[in-house]
């Protein structure tokens, strides 16, 4: 089997993912398996996705090549793919509006869904807006208070936000909340979730929704640069936006493809979230995968400046490609996420997502390594309007 | 051997049916556990489900989650709930013991070492509440080879077509969750629960156990009428949450003996 045939009939990509919920779940996500292999072969559902991504997200989102920022960073050239400029500011709606066709072919009238930082929330409430469903949003209750600008789009929207307090109040917990909702109203309600994890199918199916961003970059560079790019860059916290460019470009065997993860206040310090640099495989969240866990095998509570980063494991595709060898994974500490959000705003003029600026900040440790005519293509996942307060919080400043 | 076959064959012969308690191990204090299950079999249980504190309690209510956040915060872990069961078996060896948990600090300490470790220490089943059969190919296996029962959940929603399947990986006896839901969710449907349980007869020859919803004599009677097994969780934990400083076993003891009455009430 070639890499891009995974996962198997079953959701396992070698050891990882799979199918590790409560027997209450597993009707319904064989429902959603059936239905999502007879929506991907039905050419009208993928016409009205795609007529959805076109003239309600904007798509194709464009490739800009970053001249200011490469020159600044001494090396390759740097050009970045803009999800930033989707409808909602990040790659999140590109598996939203897939998953709210999928909930309306399969007569479900309520979605539910997971949120960190905020933008899978209102990409969700958003999609339910557009389609006229009943949205509820589960969200950290540390989450709501550091994401509050997100918090109200979402009320904006019509969801009705629901913070939760178990646990650590963060990611991690509000999918086990997400999770608890469904197993009670599984009949009537289609769990909308955020990245390419959980149990099979939904990391396929996010996966596929999020590959339009690769096969964009794959028509794209040649048109812009002449060629396809050395190195794509991402950051991965569940990892659909990297997922989504990588997975293209996995055939393309002289294209590296590098995942960036929180590494927090560094990886000595334990305070980060980079279950692939420094964590050990295990079962969370209905599929087995690289995890943040103990020796008693608990899960632990996970720090990066970046909310939507904030999880103690990673998408499974994730896992398989880095025992495969096909893809790298490293940490960027959370100062080194800061400089590069700093050094994307100074020279380019484009507020990126504190997550996207780990993916940024990558590509400056790598470019000076490379020869200005190499590229290097990074994922600029989202915008940074949402992240505002926390970076005038750390550089001392009260809005 | 486990030691629920046998049990659950002695109770059939006395024409009587099974009374499990759930309680979380570590809750609400380590050295709780073991006099807690000595009290519930002193209330006249037949089996003890005893939960593995976890971290991320997907499938449980706010009650069994707030006990497992005690056990963690007693810094309670597998190896722990395996030597309570230890010290459990020093003074009773009769008394089938189950371990509930969630698959990763089973997976952690790997399936093997571990089935060799319950079975030391005394335990009979192993119900790991997110591996479904699908997931279990290998470590049903294990377990069985280890002589611990694999236990097993069926639900509401479960197909008729899935329950042979289950029925074919699990051991000792299967599990059927009256509701959809969480655990400690609201009341229950007997009429529904009923039906759903002669389904499952006809493609199980396991004892069934019906839990979910149960919280005083007359919900355990209705139950005992219709099942091998009451379960009942989220309403013991809720009572040792409650109890005051230095009750808990009292209290707990009271309201299984209350259980007891309405379970026994059903063979009358």
């Amino acid at each position: 089997m070639k890499l891009t045939d995974f996962p198997d009939s079953r959701g396992h990509f070698g050891p990882y993912g799979g199918i590790f919920v409560a027997e209450t779940l597993m009707a319904a996500l064989e429902e959603l398996r059936i239905e999502y292999d007879r929506a991907r072969n039905d050419p009208a559902f993928m016409a009205e996705f795609e007529y959805e991504l076109k003239h309600y997200v904007g798509r194709p989102s464009p490739v800009y090549h970053a001249c200011r920022l490469s020159d600044a960073y001494g090396g390759a050239q740097i050009y970045l793919k803009r999800e930033d400029l989707n409808h909602t500011g990040a790659h999140k709606i590109n598996n939203t509006i897939g998953q709210a066709l999928l909930a309306r072919r399969m007569g479900k009238k309520r979605v539910i869904a997971e949120t960190g930082a905020g933008q899978h929330g209102v990409a969700s409430a958003t999609v339910a807006a557009r389609y006229g469903m009943e949205c509820i949003v589960y969200m950290g209750a540390e989450d709501v208070a550091r994401q509050a600008p997100n918090v109200y789009r979402m009320k904006l929207l019509g969801a009705t936000v629901v913070p939760v307090s178990s646990g650590s109040k963060t990611l991690k917990d509000a999918l086990n909340e997400a999770m608890r909702d469904w197993v009670t109203n599984v009949e009537s309600t289609f769990y909308i979730l955020g990245t390419a994890a959980g149990p099979h199918p939904y990391p396929m199916l996010v996966r596929d929704f999020q590959c339009v961003i690769g096969r964009e970059c794959l028509q794209q560079m040649p048109e812009l640069a002449g060629r396809q790019p050395d190195a794509v860059i991402a950051c991965v916290g569940g990892g659909s936006n990297a997922i989504g460019i990588f997975h293209p470009y996995i055939p393309h065997e002289n294209v590296r493809l590098i995942g960036v993860e929180a590494g927090g206040d560094g990886i000595a310090s334990g305070r980060h979230a980079a279950p692939l640099s420094a964590g050990s495989p295990g079962v969370l969240h209905g599929f087995r995968s690289y995890l943040m866990q103990d020796e008693n095998g608990q899960i632990i509570e996970t720090h990066s400046v970046s909310a939507g980063l904030d999880y103690p494991g990673v998408g499974p595709e994730h896992s398989w490609l880095k025992d495969a060898g096909r893809a790298e994974y490293v940490p960027i500490n959370d100062d080194e996420a800061l400089a590069a959000f700093h050094d994307l705003c100074r020279y380019e003029g484009i507020i990126p997502a504190l997550e996207s600026s780990h993916a940024v900040a990558q590509a400056k440790k790598l470019a000076p390594t490379l020869k200005k005519d190499q590229i290097i293509l990074v994922n600029l996942s989202g915008r940074g309007d949402k992240d505002i307060n926390t970076v005038a919080k750390l550089s001392g400043i009260t809005l | 051997m486990s030691r629920i076959g046998p049990t659950f064959a002695a109770l059939k012969a006395q024409n009587k049916k099974a009374l499990i308690p759930f309680i979380t191990a570590g809750d609400p204090g380590r050295g709780m556990t073991v006099p807690l299950m000595h009290a519930l079999v002193e209330a006249g249980v037949d089996l003890i489900e005893l939960g593995v504190p976890f971290s991320d309690p997907m499938a449980d209510g706010p009650v069994i989650q707030r006990a497992s956040e005690r056990a963690l915060a007693n810094k309670v872990g597998l190896k722990d709930v395996l030597a309570m069961v230890a010290e459990f078996r020093k003074s009773n060896d009769a008394t089938p013991v189950v371990l509930m948990g969630y698959a990763n600090p089973v997976e952690r300490m790997g399936y093997a070492q571990f089935a060799a470790a319950a079975k030391a220490a005394g335990v009979d089943g192993v119900l790991t509440v997110d591996i479904p059969p699908e997931e279990s190919t290998g470590v049903a296996d294990v377990f069985k080879a280890a002589g611990l029962d694999p236990i097993f959940l069926l639900s509401p929603t479960t197909p008729e077509s899935r329950v042979a399947q289950v029925a074919q990986a699990a051991g000792g006896f299967v599990y059927y969750v009256s509701l959809k839901g969480v655990t400690g969710s609201a009341s229950l449907d007997t009429d529904e629960v009923s039906r759903k349980v002669a389904m499952v007869r006809h493609h199980c020859g396991l004892p069934v156990g019906v839990g979910f919803g149960i919280r005083d004599a007359a919900s355990a009677e209705a139950v005992a009428r219709i099942a091998d097994a009451v379960v009942v969780g989220s309403r013991i934990v809720n009572e040792i949450e409650t109890a005051p400083e230095g009750e808990a076993v009292n209290r707990v003891k009271m309201l299984v003996q209350d259980l007891r009455r309405g379970v026994d009430a059903a063979s009358r």
